[in-house]
């Protein structure tokens, strides 16, 4: 299968800061990718890249062949697109939107988006202002299904839709790519939807795809290492896998996905008073990590955790 | 037979499919020669990947557990003895050993555990002689 998406070392410096950094990706044709990562952590960069959106500072990405930078019309018209949010123009009609989006897709498949927005409930008369979240992602995807694309990129398409509307997105995801040998790739901060969906897994912290691999391999391999030491614990090293570290009074937390002997070497180079390593279950992994900046509020300084 | 996934679960969503398989199978829940949902219909009421669901329905089928038959669909498979008595003792006890390891550290004496095994040996299907 070729590669739908290949990246080559890009990069992206936003206040001298990489968003994304270095990031070699590839997903092959009819395989569907999950992007997985904290808020901030380049997810929506990375995204706009590919598509040409955002100009990369060092390397390059190529979709369908060409290079994001200078994707031609042709080639964006194999390719759609759902933004974080689902912005639509809000003085629309669910139809007008819909005649709208066909102008740039020459594959347009009018009574597939017709039939979707009847699934959804959806009328052409209605006016996407008044619509609800839900709704608003159910438009966007219909208008993204309707285009016959060879990929779709969704970022974050569950994000702020309650469970239930968050399940029906995901079936429709799946019918989607029951349809036909179809590339996707989709961002979330939602372990649960990723791994229903997707083929394979990439997480990026702060910008740094720290693991890529596939779906299955993904759980039974994540550890939690905690490190005792006599002092203030230092930080974990960098490594392929880290996901996130944080210290607990004196003892450092690393959670590692692909746990491996590189990891334990890593963790004895810090000299640590101890080292213990537990199964961690990676939805939990991720709730501890994708709280945000709340985190790092200093609640514990002076104080000795109860953990 | 009715699947489900847990996302929460430490184990990936194929080997939760093919875990409940086999106990289904062996609980005798399930027939053999009976008809399991395709790839299609499994993936969009679990709303999971079909993949997923095929990556399992692959492993059942080289455990011998299941078989596609081309057209028709995926069956429960008739059991064979295909691996060797030996092997298959060897394997059992390894298991056995390990649950034996966490009865002693759970406290129970030899008597409740012989006592526990045969009361669960009635809920399942076995093999006549």
């Amino acid at each position: 299968m070729p590669d739908v998406i290949v990246t080559d070392r890009l990069t992206k410096y936003y206040d001298r800061r990489p968003a994304v950094n270095h990031l070699d990706l590839r997903v092959p044709q009819g395989s569907v990718y999950g992007l997985l990562g904290r808020n901030g952590a380049g997810k929506t960069t990375a995204i706009k890249m590919l598509l040409g959106m955002v100009h990369a500072d060092i390397g390059t990405a190529e979709v369908l062949g060409e290079d994001s930078s200078r994707l031609r019309p042709q080639t964006r018209a194999r390719i759609a697109y759902l933004a974080e949010g689902h912005p639509l123009y809000r003085w629309m009609k669910v139809g007008e939107a819909v005649r709208f989006a066909r102008a740039f897709y020459p594959a347009w498949n009018q009574p597939l988006v017709e039939q979707i927005l009847d699934h959804f409930e959806l009328s052409p008369k209605a006016k996407i202002r008044r619509l609800s979240n839900g709704q608003r992602a159910q438009v966007s995807l219909a208008l993204a299904v309707a285009a016959e694309p060879e990929l779709l990129i969704l970022d974050d398409p569950t994000l702020g839709l309650d469970t239930v509307v968050r399940r029906d997105f995901l079936e429709s995801l799946i019918q989607i790519i029951q349809r036909r040998a179809r590339t996707i790739l989709f961002s979330s901060h939602i372990l649960g939807d990723v791994e229903r969906v997707a083929d394979r897994i990439g997480i990026l912290v702060d910008g740094v795809l720290r693991v890529d691999c596939p779906t299955e391999h993904f759980k039974g391999s994540i550890r939690k290492l905690v490190l005792e030491f006599p002092g203030p614990p230092p930080q974990f090293p960098e490594c392929v896998g880290l996901v996130g570290n944080r210290q607990v009074g004196r003892k450092l937390e690393a959670i590692v996905v692909g746990y491996g002997e590189e990891h334990r070497r890593l963790a004895e180079s810090l000299s640590p008073r101890s080292i213990e390593v537990i199964e961690f279950n990676l939805e939990d992994a991720f709730v501890e990590y994708t709280r945000g900046p709340r985190r790092s509020l200093p609640i514990f300084v002076g104080g000795e955790p109860d953990a | 037979m009715e699947f489900h996934i847990d996302t929460a679960s430490r184990l990936p969503i194929y080997r939760q499919l093919t875990g409940q398989l086999r106990e289904a199978v062996a609980r005798g829940q399930v027939q053999a020669d009976e008809r399991l949902p395709s790839v299609r219909e499994l993936s969009r009421t679990l709303v999971v990947n079909p993949n997923t669901v095929a990556r399992a329905y692959t492993e059942l089928e080289r455990e011998g557990i299941v078989n596609t038959r081309p057209g028709l669909g995926v069956f429960v498979a008739r059991p064979k003895p295909e691996l060797i008595k030996k092997v298959r003792r060897e394997r059992f006890l390894d298991l056995l050993d390990h649950l034996l390891t966490e009865a002693v550290h759970l406290g129970f004496t030899a008597e409740e555990v012989v006592g526990m095994v045969t009361e669960r040996v009635g809920q399942f299907q076995w093999i006549r002689d």
